[in-house]
This record gives structure tokens, C-alpha cells and sequence, in this order.
């Protein structure tokens, strides 16, 4: 076993290295790299992986730079140059108003990003907890959460999103205003609907830690109950949860874009990814590049994260010798 | 057998009860009133809007709505759609087999997708093959069914003028050249759908492959001298569908978000855009009972993949 990464306790002959965070004091590991630096130089094998790494670097400093030196207003309407095909002027081209596409492509990217951030730590969140308090208790308490988690993971998530979002997206607008409102209930929405495979993942993970030497041990010398949750079992159980976060990054993304893309995301002023193809799709025929260009910005954020999360999940397996 | 059947059915009921209540609660919890519109209208006196709403019990605590709503449910009294008068089953019932038939068309194209495509690879681990299918894979389900759907329609619509992109229900052809439009208005919309589950499939089908290719009794069987094709099919598939059926189930919820939105690109008058239509319009009703209807849909497909399990792996016992 070349990884020692201790964050998967499946590999009965390996748990060798130390929990990240505590290191024993008596035996020192053999190499002096830390778990992060192996984990990282298993991941830069996985060749796609490392490449879309770099490729959504550049496309994550496109959108959170690019405004600041590509200065073209996103609601700057000009009729000379409507539906204009990409140019040096306009490189993306412009939609029907005239208003440069790669200002708001750079623009929409921010929130699309920001909002698969935010709902990616909300279900990550939300499934610990929940994972955790149903892993270390046994009994009801966990029968009634897995049942529960049961029932969400069969309710069909998009027509209860719709469902969300179009009750509540006038009061939370009158509360913090059309933006921040919005971007707060897709967040809560599509967060509060994708924590159930990490809830599952992580109560597996409790239930083979909680009976590891390690855990026991720290139970023989008195640890309380959480103590030994925080300490010793949730550190060991986060590669699964670090691969299912990576790739609810780009779940929740498409979710988002779904949204805007059936006219119920954010308001029609601000653009983002979903919402220009959604305005896009009546004028395919004779403005392609308006349809093309963000969904291709959607493709490349969804894939580069799936092809990090599938790298991630080669690097913190320890089963796998890379 | 039967036996099992009626337990695994028994089981659905609390779930249905569950997602009754949580969808119940959204709605209750939710600021919208249906009688908005009567209430701005200065035509209708705030008299006959009361009237209206004790009629409709609104006023009457959550509880009782609840179990009003419920008992009428069960009794298969589904309300009407407060904007075309419709009864709301007359209205789901008009607009389902066309969602059906998508749907089990483009999981039929899914599979015909992923179970060679998943196998070959599988069976030959890092080939050039398996990378090749396993990039186009994530490619695959990593392209949005929405952004598919206008590429689809870019390049056989409006490019090459092949397919049509409005789906229509109400075709004037008879006979065979009904079929023949009715085929080429699905293409679309069916490809859009499957090619998107096929792609995650395929993963799926060629993990648990993977899984089940290193056992001992697949040694045992090569070693017999059965040939390579026998072995795959009747020793490894098998046993290798059996995680991939329930994985296959967990996607239902899934497989019905990328339906919806076929329906609204491709406008098909299906339950998706049904919802999506009265969701925009507030009838409630109609929102309430379409939900409920995916929901026990995504629960039908699991009852199914608990009944074929059983059939797949003979150590899952029907008791």
C-alpha cells in the first residue's frame, strides 16, 4: 500500500498513517510527507484530472478578474449591433438588445459558481450533521433520520424545486432585495435537497470507524462522545465526503442553470449562465453563438469539476496504489 | 412471491404518507393564495370571496386541510385546475402517456447505450476503448439536457432541416404516416433524454462489472472451458446488474427533472410542462397533484427494482 491517506477506513491493512490534526507522539511515519502532499501527488496521475484543474483555475480567474479589465457594462444596450456574430469588438458577439455577451457570460459566471459553492457547503453541511448524529447514535434516533433521508432521496427533486422557488421567491425578494434573495433560496433549495447521499456516506463511515482500535482507544482513555466525533472519527471520514462535495459542485451548478433555463431563477436583469440560453433559445436560427457560448461555459465548469472529483476520488482512496 | 409483493407494497404506504405531508407543508407554509386574483378584482364582492374561500375551507387550520385533501385524494377526487376548469385527473391522465412513453423510450435508448458500451469496457480494463468511452462518458453527463437539447435542435432542425423541434400532439396524418411523424418529432427529445442516462449508466455498469470480472467463480468458469461470451453474459452480467439496478432506481428523481425539461424545450404536452404551466399560472391544485404524481412514480420505479432484484439475485429471498 503506497497511500497511507487516512481518510477511508476500508483498507483493513493500511490505516498506518496518523489523523490529520493529531499525530501520534510515539511512532513516526516512515517518509516525512504529510497526507495532503501524497494525496496531491496521487492526483496529479490522474492526467484529465490535473488538466481540468488548470483549466477551471483559468476559467474561475476569467470570471472573478475578468470584469475588472474587460470594462463593458452587462445592461449596456446598443441597437447598431444586434445579434452580432462574434468580432473584435464584441468577441462573444451580442444578443438581441446589443449588449456584449462575454461581459455577461464573465458576469453570469460568478453567480453560477457562487451559487454551486454555497449549495455544495449547504448539503455538505446538512449531511454531516445528519450522517454523524445517525452514525454514532444507534436505535431510533437513527432509524427515524435514515428514514427520513429515504424519503428525500425519493422526492423528485426538480418539480419540488419549481415548486420552492415559485412559492417563496417574492417574500425572500421583499425581504434582501431581488438578488440576494434569490441567490439565498436556490441555495437553501438546492442544498437542502442534495444532503442525502453525503448523510448516507458519512453514517457508513461512522459505522465501521466507531468500531476501529483508534476510536476505542480514545474511548478507554475517557473521550466523550463528541470528542471522539470530532476529533478522531469525522477527520478519518472525509474523502468520501471531499469526492461527493467536489461533485455537488457541478450538480448544483446544472441545477441552478435548469433553473434559470425554465425562466424561474434569478430575475431576467441578471445574467446568469441558465438565464442567457434561456433568452437565447427563440433566436437559434439566426444568433447561434448567443446559445453557444454560455452553455459552453456550463459544460466546461460541470466537466472540469466532475474530472477534479473523479481524480480526487483515485488520490484519497488508499485502496488504490497510484 | 406474493407474499413479498404485498410487504414491499405495504412498506410504500408510509413514504406516501411522508411525501404527502412534506409537499403538504410547503404548500401550507407557502405565502401564495389562490384567490389573489379575486381579491384585486374589484368585480367580485370581499362577501363572495369569503364565501368562497369557507367553501374551499381555507380558513380552516392546517390539520384539518390536510386530511380534508387527503381523504379526497384517496376517494380520487383530485380537485379542478383553478385556470382551465379541468378536473385535475382528467387533465394528468390526458398529459401522461406522452411523458411515459419518452421517458420508457429514453431509458429503453439508455440502456441500449450503456450495457455493451459499460461491458466492453469493463471487460477490457484501460484499453484504448474503455478511456475512449469512459471521456465520452463524463462528456456525457456532464452537457445539461437543456444545452443538448438546442445543440440537437442547431444542428438537425435549423442546420439540416432533418427533424422538426416542435413536438405536436395533434398530428392530421393517419396510419403509417402518423407513426412515421410521430417517430421523427420523438428522436429528439428521446436521444436528448437517453444519451444523458446512458451516459452515467454506463459508469455504473462498468464498476460493478469491474467488480464482479476478478471473483474466483468466474475463474471457475473460464477454467471449465466455457468460452469468453458465455462467461460475460450469463456468469458476469448478471450478477454485475444487480447494484447497477439500484442505482439505476435511485436516478428516477433525476430521469424526471431531465424530462421536464425536454417538455419545455421540445414543448411536449406532457406532465412536466403541465406543472411548469400551472406553476407559472398559480394553480395550485394542478401543482400539488402533478408533484404527488412524479413522487409516487419515482416510488412505482423503486417497487419495480426491489421485484427485479429478487429476480436478479436468488440469495435476495421472498419472504
Amino acid at each position: 500500500m503506497a497511500g497511507s491517506i487516512p481518510v477511508s477506513p476500508t483498507g483493513k491493512s493500511a490505516p498506518t498513517g496518523p489523523a490529520p490534526g493529531r499525530p501520534p507522539t510515539g511512532s513516526l511515519p516512515t517518509r516525512s510527507t504529510s497526507p495532503w502532499a501524497e494525496a496531491w501527488r496521487r492526483f496529479k496521475r490522474h492526467r484529465l484530472a490535473y488538466a481540468s484543474l488548470w483549466l477551471l483555475g483559468v476559467l474561475v480567474l476569467a470570471v472573478l478578474l475578468g470584469p475588472l479589465f474587460y470594462k463593458v457594462g452587462i445592461n449596456s444596450i446598443d441597437f447598431q449591433a444586434r445579434l452580432a456574430s462574434p468580432s473584435w469588438t464584441h468577441p462573444l458577439g451580442t444578443d438581441d438588445l446589443g449588449r456584449d455577451l462575454l461581459a455577461r457570460v464573465l458576469y453570469g459566471g460568478r453567480i453560477s459558481l457562487a451559487v454551486g459553492l454555497a449549495a455544495m457547503l449547504m448539503a455538505i453541511t446538512v449531511g454531516v450533521v445528519i450522517g454523524a448524529i445517525s452514525g454514532i447514535s444507534r436505535g431510533w434516533i437513527d432509524a427515524a433520520l435514515m428514514w427520513v433521508t429515504d424519503l428525500f432521496l425519493s422526492l423528485p427533486a426538480l418539480p419540488l424545486l419549481l415548486l420552492l422557488i415559485f412559492l417563496f421567491r417574492d417574500p425572500l425578494k421583499v425581504a434582501f432585495g431581488p438578488e440576494i434573495g434569490i441567490f439565498i433560496l436556490i441555495v437553501l433549495v438546492i442544498g437542502g435537497l442534495r444532503w442525502m447521499p453525503v448523510a448516507r456516506l458519512v453514517r457508513a463511515q461512522f459505522f465501521s470507524l466507531r468500531e476501529k482500535e483508534f476510536v476505542e482507544a480514545a474511548r478507554a482513555l475517557g473521550a466523550s462522545v463528541p470528542r471522539q466525533v470530532v476529533r478522531h472519527i469525522l477527520p478519518n471520514s472525509l474523502g468520501p465526503v471531499i469526492v461527493a462535495g467536489t461533485i455537488d459542485v457541478a450538480a448544483a451548478i446544472i441545477a441552478e442553470s435548469t433553473l434559470s433555463f425554465l425562466g424561474l431563477g434569478f430575475p431576467p436583469d441578471i445574467p446568469t449562465w441558465g438565464r442567457i440560453l434561456f433568452d437565447s433559445k427563440d433566436y437559434l436560427d439566426i444568433a447561434a453563438h448567443w446559445a453557444i457560448f454560455p452553455g459552453l461555459a456550463i459544460f466546461i465548469a460541470v466537466l472540469t469539476i466532475n474530472f477534479i472529483g473523479d481524480g480526487l476520488r483515485d488520490a484519497l482512496d488508499p485502496r488504490r496504489v497510484l | 412471491m406474493g407474499n413479498y409483493v404485498l410487504r414491499r407494497l405495504l412498506i410504500l404506504v408510509p413514504s406516501l404518507l411522508g411525501i404527502s405531508v412534506v409537499l403538504f407543508t410547503v404548500l401550507a407554509l407557502a405565502p401564495g393564495d389562490p384567490f389573489e386574483d379575486l381579491a384585486t378584482n374589484p368585480n367580485v364582492p370581499p362577501e363572495v370571496r369569503m364565501a368562497l374561500r369557507a367553501q374551499f375551507g381555507l380558513d380552516d387550520p392546517v390539520w384539518t386541510r390536510y386530511l380534508h385533501w387527503l381523504t379526497s385524494m384517496l376517494k380520487g377526487d383530485w380537485g379542478f385546475s383553478f385556470v382551465s376548469r379541468l378536473d385535475v385527473d382528467t387533465l394528468i391522465l390526458q398529459r401522461l402517456p406522452v411523458t411515459l412513453a419518452v421517458i420508457g423510450a429514453s431509458q429503453i435508448v439508455a440502456l441500449m447505450i450503456a450495457l455493451p458500451v459499460g461491458i466492453l469496457a469493463a471487460v477490457r480494463p484501460y484499453s484504448w476503448f474503455d478511456r475512449i468511452a469512459s471521456t465520452f462518458a463524463f462528456i456525457g453527463f456532464s452537457l445539461p439536457t437543456f444545452f443538448t437539447g438546442l445543440l440537437f435542435i442547431l444542428l438537425f432542425s435549423i442546420k439540416l432541416d432533418w427533424l422538426p423541434f416542435v413536438f405536436r400532439a395533434d398530428l392530421s396524418e393517419t396510419g403509417w404516416r402518423w407513426w412515421w411523424e410521430h417517430l421523427r418529432q420523438s428522436i429528439m427529445p428521446v436521444m436528448v433524454l437517453g444519451l444523458f442516462q446512458g451516459a452515467s449508466w454506463m459508469r455504473y455498469v462498468r464498476s460493478a462489472v469491474l467488480d464482479v470480472v476478478r471473483l474466483d467463480y468466474v475463474t471457475t468458469a473460464r477454467s471449465k472451458g466455457l468460452n469468453e461470451r458465455a462467461i460475460v453474459l450469463k456468469h458476469v452480467v448478471r450478477n454485475a446488474l444487480i447494484p447497477v439496478v439500484t442505482l439505476v432506481a435511485l436516478q428516477m428523481p433525476a430521469v424526471f427533472g431531465g424530462a421536464i425539461v425536454t417538455e419545455q424545450i421540445f414543448r411536449i404536452p406532457g406532465i412536466g410542462s403541465l406543472l411548469i404551466d400551472s406553476i407559472l399560472r398559480n394553480d395550485t391544485p394542478v401543482i400539488m397533484a402533478v408533484t404527488f404524481v412524479f413522487s409516487a412514480l419515482v416510488l412505482l420505479f423503486n417497487f419495480l427494482a426491489d421485484l427485479l432484484y429478487g429476480w436478479l439475485d436468488p440469495r435476495v429471498t421472498y419472504r
